[in-house]
């Protein structure tokens, strides 16, 4: 027993490497009120005043500085500070706060670009390094793509792949590093090598020994980091300050490793709780001094950077890093999780204003407090800065200690890792079974040629016996595609401190996603309900559509409608199911578009449903704009009967309504907002982002940024900072369905 | 590796779709303008309301009265009414809220409300209905018996400015409310608070003076007047006589409360 264990329950966890179990015996669930909260201090005031002060002149320039010789490593930077007196919580990616680190290891081309694009420039040195003896996984990737993948991948029909930068979506489970010290990790992961020690090697154990091998480097890393900042975290932490930054540390090598799209947090706050709870009892730390704690680490989780491309924000701009951090939910035994941090992290977004990062997101559940609920209702009404999840669906696949990778992935935190796959563009391949596999828009031959419709008018049962060969097609493509990437990735830039942070063996599912489902659902409701004209060019390529007549459009629970959106995501899910993946990772699905519904809605089209091209598509599971006309719970009832089980990646809504629809009063709108949230989650709605404002605030906010430096907005799994969004982007999120009644 | 086989199990959410399932014969059938399929603003909690045909007022400053004429609209049944509330049940429990019959004047049609009505609470929803109160009390009351909040517009305590605003009396409205307390039914009194129209203090302070003396009044609602309903005037081809009435200022609506308040009833 370490002595930083004192007044801790005991159980397996002590014996092995357990977080959860820590968890379940030793943290104090919370039914209470918002009540005992404390207001931020001078000095969080004063730190936070210097962010804001850093993140003007970042906005104004696009990134701040930018490190342009050593790639990003856990001990290549630093220490950095802000403000070494007054940060209770230490530890930047590079040695200055806002600084881009670079990490070629996932494509040297993908960096300089991004330099010059800010007008830095790669050092000559660094660049032939990568360029003539270090091979990278973007170099791999495309070594191994096919023509047809290439093809497929420039037509848009499979997009924003991680074939040029990290992965991302994979949660190391840091808590372990304050419950247990580096160095109890250390002898574990090396006992786990010596198990490895098989008679026959083949090529499946080579690798694991490998990576344990790397694994090991990378904590011995990890501590000599923590060492720079002054601190030995070889040994458990023994207080909550020391938890919070033991765990902040362990992230910060995470993401000074690796530059994936989304780097979760994965789920800390109840397990902080714990720790502050015995300080509190002990006398040691007080409420204000336990909100500083919480403030400063949010703060710290407000500056995560990476260096991206242009062309990587238009597809996901605001520059977001997915710093997702899961909140309440149920345990198994019917206790809450819910505990007074649960209360303390959402607090930050009224102690240092509405912010985009950390992804906050409630785990819902009907059994949830009701003053839990309210608090969160209360919050999501004055800030618009968190998401929803459904705690009671999820819970049945992984239990009661997963975490949200990105927006809607979720996972067991340690156990479980996922193959970021992006998504494939459906309602393009709803066009390329129109066309015979040819490209609405180049006319080139994309997938295999086949014969395209030829009739005046669209015939339902002859597209969808078309639309499924294409989806056959499809499915093949995008599992063998993920499957070099991640290939790939596993050799070039291999993920060893968030690895490190895992059991060893681990569940991995293969991550595809769809875009564009309400197009393709509207789109064969029009093709079924209405008459749709096909307009032909001289080439007789199908480039325009002509609906004549109403149809039953998604977002309006109506089951004529809805039953086929459910049939699209169940039809291509058990498609890829078929398919052989690498490292026999589970094929999962998401319908999430993050903010490339207006990318991929330039690059498709005009649609059988009546949208022309280069029009956006709706983000994530949303219905098309202004189509779902029977106000907001329709809208939602008709997301809610999409198939979890066939989208197990998960099902992304976002929903904005004004104010004044959601009652008179502040309590009625409390209380309506919570029985929203309810019905959706009873009804099996998996995802929702909630955004509480008027329009009028967004126009102004788009002439007046400068009037709005902290406005947050939900946009299809995460937060943006509304005024970083493109022109574009604003438009289109202004354009979208704003309810002004239910 | 951990057990991944419920990720298989299969969920049926969606209700067989068509055709749509056989229906009894004979349901009974209402002439309704349209549905919201969620209001906030017509009783507690988030609900499913039901704007029916038909009205015998004619208020100046009504804002549907496209629901006048009780021959247009379209005919509905109870059961296609009630297949479509039962998709919101879950929203409706979770928020406290319930299916509401406004209008137009739902009492117009009272065995279709009553219908309607029986089997919602058949159900357990809960049900409020929106009412001038103008009708035969007879009438009223079997819809009463299968309604658990009536939310009961009195237009004004005056007989004349009643008369004048609305075309008809206000005796029955104020039979009714007495009727409702004598029961023990819950009720709201909506007042629609309308500047040189419906802002005399006098009049207003009769008013609280006769709700104080009703045992079953849960709140006083102040609507405050707004002309989104005129355009729906001009295309109907009606004369707007309140084109030039202003809404009624912060000011006026706190005063028009506290004269409610002081005689201690919840605004």
């Amino acid at each position: 027993m370490f002595e930083q264990w004192r007044n801790f329950r005991e159980g397996n966890w002590v014996k092995e490497i357990d977080v959860r179990d820590f968890i379940q015996k030793n943290y104090a669930p919370y039914d209470g009120d918002d009540s005992f909260l404390a207001g931020p201090t001078k000095r969080t005031l004063k730190l936070w005043d210097k962010v804001m002060e850093l993140t003007k002149v970042e906005r104004e320039k696009g990134i701040l500085d930018a490190e342009t010789k050593i790639p990003s490593g856990i001990t290549s930077h630093g220490p950095g500070y802000l403000d070494k007196e007054l940060e209770l919580i230490v530890g930047f990616q590079t040695d200055k706060p806002l600084k881009r680190g670079i990490m070629p290891f996932g494509g040297i081309r993908v960096v300089e670009k991004a330099l010059n694009a800010y007008g830095y420039e790669l050092d000559p040195a660094t660049k032939e390094i990568f360029k003539s003896y270090r091979k990278t996984h973007n170099d791999g990737v495309f070594d191994a793509y096919t023509e047809e993948m290439r093809k497929a991948r420039h037509s848009g029909i499979i997009t924003g792949l991680p074939d040029a930068y990290g992965r991302g979506r994979i949660i190391g489970d840091y808590r372990r590093v304050a419950l247990y010290g580096v160095d109890k990790l250390i002898e574990e992961k090396q006992k786990e090598k010596r198990q490895l020690a098989l008679e026959h090697m083949e090529s499946g154990v080579i690798r694991l020994r490998e990576e344990l091998s790397e694994q090991i480097k990378a904590l011995h890393e990890l501590k000599e980091m923590a060492q720079s900042y002054g601190f030995d975290i070889s040994q458990p932490a023994s207080n909550a300050k020391e938890a919070i930054q033991w765990t902040y540390f362990a992230y910060l090598a995470a993401i000074k490793e690796q530059d994936g799209a989304a780097m979760s947090i994965g789920r800390v706050s109840t397990f902080f709780d714990i720790y502050i709870e015995r300080d509190l009892k002990e006398g040691i730390l007080t409420e204000e001094e336990a909100q500083e704690l919480i403030d400063d680490f949010v703060m710290k989780l407000r500056m995560v950077r990476f260096l991206r491309t242009p062309a990587y924000n238009e597809l996901f701009s605001g520059d977001p890093t997915w710093v997702t951090e899961a909140i309440g939910g149920m345990g198994l035994d019917g206790r809450t999780l819910v505990t007074k941090t649960s209360f303390r992290i959402l607090h930050t977004l009224n102690n240092l204003g509405p912010a985009p990062e950390p992804n906050l997101t409630v785990l819902w559940s009907n059994h949830l407090p009701e003053n839990f609920k309210k608090f969160c209702a209360k919050t999501s009404i004055n800030t618009s800065s968190i998401q929803y999840e459904n705690d009671d669906l999820m819970r049945r696949w992984y239990g009661d200690d997963y975490g949200i990778a990105c927006c809607v992935s979720a996972m067991r935190i340690g156990k479980q890792m996922q193959f970021f796959g992006a998504r494939a563009n459906l309602a393009k391949a709803l066009l390329y079974a129109i066309n015979g596999g040819k490209d609405e828009i180049s006319g080139e031959q994309v997938a295999p040629p086949f014969a395209p419709i030829t009739s005046e008018y669209l015939d339902y049962d002859e597209v969808m016996s078309k639309f499924d060969q294409i989806l056959d097609w499809l499915s093949l493509l995008y599992i063998n595609t993920l499957n070099i990437i991640h290939y790939m990735h596993d050799k070039y830039a291999y993920e060893r401190l968030q690895m490190a942070l895992h059991d060893m063996d681990i569940l991995r599912t293969s991550a595809c996603g769809i875009a564009g489902l309400s197009v393709v659902a509207d789109s064969l409701s029009a093709i079924k309900y209405s008459k749709v004209k096909v307009i032909r060019n001289e080439q007789g390529l199908a480039v325009d559509y002509e609906v004549e007549g109403e149809y039953p459009a998604f977002g309006n629970n109506d089951d004529r409608v809805d039953s086929i959106a459910y049939s699209i995501v169940k039809n291509f899910m058990n498609k890829l199911r078929k398919h052989k993946t690498y490292r026999d990772s589970i094929p999962t699905l998401s319908i999430l578009t993050i903010t490339s519904n207006v990318v991929y809605g330039k690059k498709t089209g005009s649609t059988p449903d009546g949208r022309k091209a280069g029009e956006p598509f709706a983000p994530g599971a949303n219905p098309m704009h202004g189509r779902d006309k029977n106000g907001a719970i329709a809208s939602m009832a008709s997301v809610a009967k999409l198939p979890y089980q066939h989208a197990e990646d998960g099902i992304s809504y976002t929903f904005s309504i004004i104010p004044k629809a959601l009652g008179k009063n502040l309590d009625e709108r409390i209380n309506n907002l919570v029985g929203l949230l309810d019905g959706y989650f009873h009804d099996d709605g998996h995802h929702i982002n909630v955004n509480v404002f008027d329009k009028e605030t967004l126009l102004d906010a788009m002439d007046h940024p400068e009037k709005y430096p902290q406005l947050t907005i939900r946009v299809s799994g995460y937060a943006v900072n509304f005024i970083k969004l493109t022109r574009e982007q604003q438009l289109d999120v202004i354009n979208r369905t704003f309810h002004e009644r239910f | 590796m951990m057990n991944y086989d419920n990720i298989l199990i299969e969920k049926k959410k969606l209700s067989p779709i068509y055709p749509t399932e056989r229906r009894p014969i004979m349901s009974v059938t209402g002439r309704i303008h349209s549905i919201e399929t969620c209001g906030t603003v017509d009783g507690p909690g988030i609900r499913f309301v039901i704007f029916t045909q038909g009205c015998p007022l004619r208020c100046k400053y009504c804002h549907n009265p496209d629901t006048w004429k009780i021959s247009e609209g379209k005919n509905m049944t109870v059961d296609e009414l009630i297949q479509e509330i039962e998709k919101y049940k879950s929203y409706m429990d979770f928020s406290g809220g319930g299916v509401t019959v406004t209008g137009g004047e739902p009492l117009m049609q009272p065995k279709f409300v009553k219908e309607l009505f029986r089997q919602c609470k058949e159900r357990g929803i809960h049900t409020a209905l929106d009412t001038s109160g103008y009708i035969p009390l007879e009438h009223a009351k079997e819809v009463i018996q299968y309604t658990d909040l009536i939310l009961l517009d009195i237009k004004s305590f005056d007989y004349q400015t009643y008369k004048e605003l609305t075309g008809v009396s206000n005796e029955p409205t104020l039979e009714l409310a007495k009727y409702l307390s004598d029961i023990g039914k819950p009720m709201w009194i909506r007042y629609v608070l309308v500047p040189n129209l419906t802002d005399n203090p006098d009049h207003i302070e009769a008013l609280a003076q006769f709700i104080k003396d009703l045992k079953t009044v849960e709140k006083i609602e102040i609507l405050p007047f707004h002309k989104m309903g005129e355009y729906k005037w001009e295309e109907l081809g009606y004369n707007y006589e309140l084109k030039e009435t202003p809404a009624p200022s912060k000011e006026l609506v706190d005063s028009v409360k506290e004269i409610f308040k002081k005689y201690n009833l919840k605004v």
